[in-house]
């Protein structure tokens, strides 16, 4: 009997114990180290060489790369996230309705999110190529002036932005259509009693029902967004974005800071900026959406 | 199948009922357009692959595949050496999908359905790093990974993945759906310890959750590339990812090969994908309502 006792106390812990030795050494402790590290010249081989206090903040605060970098960032984002979740929503009204081979229908949407985002990138990339694309190739068939995609930022930021448009409508829809399919379907026969039309019964009666899903995605493409690598990074040029840097992210800064540059320190900097930033547009982007939902 | 819609009062009069055939073929229409839209790069990958670097720069580009194939896959294979990386991402995704899936189904079935001083705090820890960017800790990760002497070893990817905190999180949603509390109260009164009940209940009605955490683990660990591409030795051990990043990565890009390469890492992942299709879907929306 005290034995059974001994198991309930214990065992719990022992449960949950490897997973909390990995995270604390592989994920808590990283963590905290950077806080640590973004207070010193901290080379990225050779150790730390000197504490500085907030110098590295300071200097990026006054840096014009940090800030081309957060522009560039916020500006695909927005590019890429606006678009994809108002298609998504589109996707999902869609899919939720009677419709045959509903399975291979929801099947192909996801399928974009599976693929390695390197392999999208490349095939991307080619697409928007100056010379061979095929982008360029319809542009000029349609009688629009070919486009250099990668010179300037306008068309750099909206060629990533496809990549990551490409990649996630899909997977938000999915996500929408599970929500949408959770609504009762009494407030559905009570909007079309009242007579209101498809779209009407969409807007008062769907949307605010998966408000707590739009927030998530709203959420998730907000930290998705603000870590974006690999599209920009694959689309040319690379640590830098481009010769002007006129598509490099900040996790791309922070790239080349860290491992390009070496300059540890200065990159912790830029990891904790992030993060900050990361959590505030989240919390704002929440604070918005509940109101403007809760108004319509 | 839901028919919500098809209950016998419909608003909007003759208006509405005129477009009945109409408003059952345009959805259909849009949707074809959706699908096209997502397997159109995938097509063009095929048709890049399949052609030599003349053919892709002829005035008009190709539409249809063509038959250089086999010669550029065989480059790709002269260029890099890509089964090393093949047999590298599926050492790492192999050794992640299987740890993360123990780790999880023995914390979620805690988190779920234990009592513990301090869980309710130790869950909150889990929920809080899954909102946390992963860049965040990456420079003090890599310093720590050399101190352990694991620059260009595979271990540097295997070890830092064994756990997400997102996969805790998951499991524990499945955990409060399939695995009863009135079960884990009868083996406590059978006398069961709560090693044998993890083992003899809870894990076996898990293990559909399981497969799909596996599959999502699996893929998430094939197509990682940020951390790989930090932290791995492109010549020694390159993964699939690393190594597409290095044949695209010259002064002037090759693309037939490029994508061959693209093609042949994509191919393991799309036919996982199309086997088990229904499960990855039903999977993704399940986290949609729990989240």
């Amino acid at each position: 009997m005290r034995l059974a006792r001994l198991d309930r106390r214990v065992t719990p812990y022992l449960l949950v114990a490897p997973f909390f030795v990995l995270f604390g050494v592989f994920g808590l402790y990283p963590l905290a180290n950077t806080a640590w590290m973004s207070l010193h010249e901290w080379d990225l081989l050779d150790g730390p060489t000197a504490f500085t206090g907030w110098a590295n903040y300071a200097a990026l605060f006054t840096d014009p790369h940090f800030y081309n970098a957060l522009g560039n960032t916020a500006s695909i984002f927005v590019i890429a996230t606006v678009p994809q979740l108002l298609a998504a929503l589109g996707v999902a009204a869609l899919l939720d309705r009677p419709l045959r081979g509903s399975a291979v229908w929801r099947a192909a949407v996801l399928l974009p999110n599976v693929v390695p985002v390197v392999a999208v990138a490349l095939v991307l990339t080619q697409l928007f190529g100056r010379d061979q694309g095929l982008v360029n190739w319809a542009l000029t068939g349609l009688g629009v002036e070919a486009v250099d995609w990668r010179a300037h930022s306008w068309s750099a930021h909206l060629g990533v932005a496809v990549m990551v448009i490409w990649r996630w409508t899909g997977y938000n829809a999915l996500l929408y259509l599970a929500a949408m399919q959770a609504v009762p379907r009494e407030l559905h026969e009570a909007a079309e009693l009242d007579g209101a039309s498809r779209w009407r019964a969409f807007w008062s009666v769907t949307l605010p029902s998966i408000r707590p899903t739009v927030l998530f995605t709203v959420v998730m493409s907000t930290i998705g967004g603000f870590q974006l690598f690999t599209e920009p990074l694959l689309f040319g040029g690379g640590g830098s974005g481009g010769v002007d840097r006129q598509f490099q992210t900040l996790v791309m800064y922070l790239y080349e800071a860290g491992f390009q540059r070496f300059d540890a320190g200065y990159a912790a900097a830029v990891s904790w900026v992030l993060f900050v930033l990361c959590a505030v547009l989240a919390l704002i982007n929440a604070a918005l959406l509940r109101r403007v939902v809760r108004e319509a | 199948m839901r028919l919500r819609r098809g209950g016998p009062v419909r608003g909007g009069g003759p208006v509405r009922g005129g477009g009945q055939s109409r408003r059952g073929v345009l959805p259909v229409v849009a949707l074809l357009v959706v699908v096209a839209a997502s397997l159109f790069p995938l097509y063009w990958s095929v048709v890049v692959a399949s052609h030599d670097n003349a053919g892709i720069s002829a005035r008009v580009p190709p539409l249809l595949p063509g038959g250089e194939f086999a010669d550029n896959a065989r480059e790709v294979f002269e260029a890099v050496d890509f089964w090393l990386a093949l047999r590298n991402s599926a050492i790492v995704a192999c050794a992640v999908t299987a740890s993360n899936v123990l780790l999880s189904t023995l914390a979620g079935f805690a988190f779920a359905r234990l009592r513990f001083r301090g869980r309710t705090a130790l869950f909150a820890v889990v929920v809080g790093s899954v909102l946390v960017p992963v860049q965040l800790g990456v420079v003090p990760l890599f310093v720590l990974v050399g101190e352990l002497g694991w620059y260009g070893r595979l271990e540097a990817v295997v070890v830092p993945g064994l756990m997400s905190a997102f996969s805790v999180f998951w499991m524990r949603q499945a955990c409060r759906e399939a695995v009863h509390e009135v079960l884990v109260d009868a083996a406590r009164v059978d006398g069961c310890s709560l090693v044998r009940t993890y083992w003899h209940v809870a894990l076996p009605a898990l293990r559909p959750h399981a497969t799909v955490l596996a599959m999502l683990t699996f893929l998430a660990s094939w197509n990682d590339f940020f951390w790989p591409l930090v932290v791995l030795d492109p010549n020694e051990t390159p993964t699939v990812q690393v190594v597409l990043s290095r044949l695209a990565g010259g002064y002037y890009t090759d693309y037939p090969l490029v994508l061959t390469g693209a093609v042949l890492g994509t191919l393991p992942v799309v036919v996982l994908f199309v086997l088990l299709a229904r499960s990855i879907v039903g999977g993704v929306m399940r986290g949609a309502v729990n989240g």
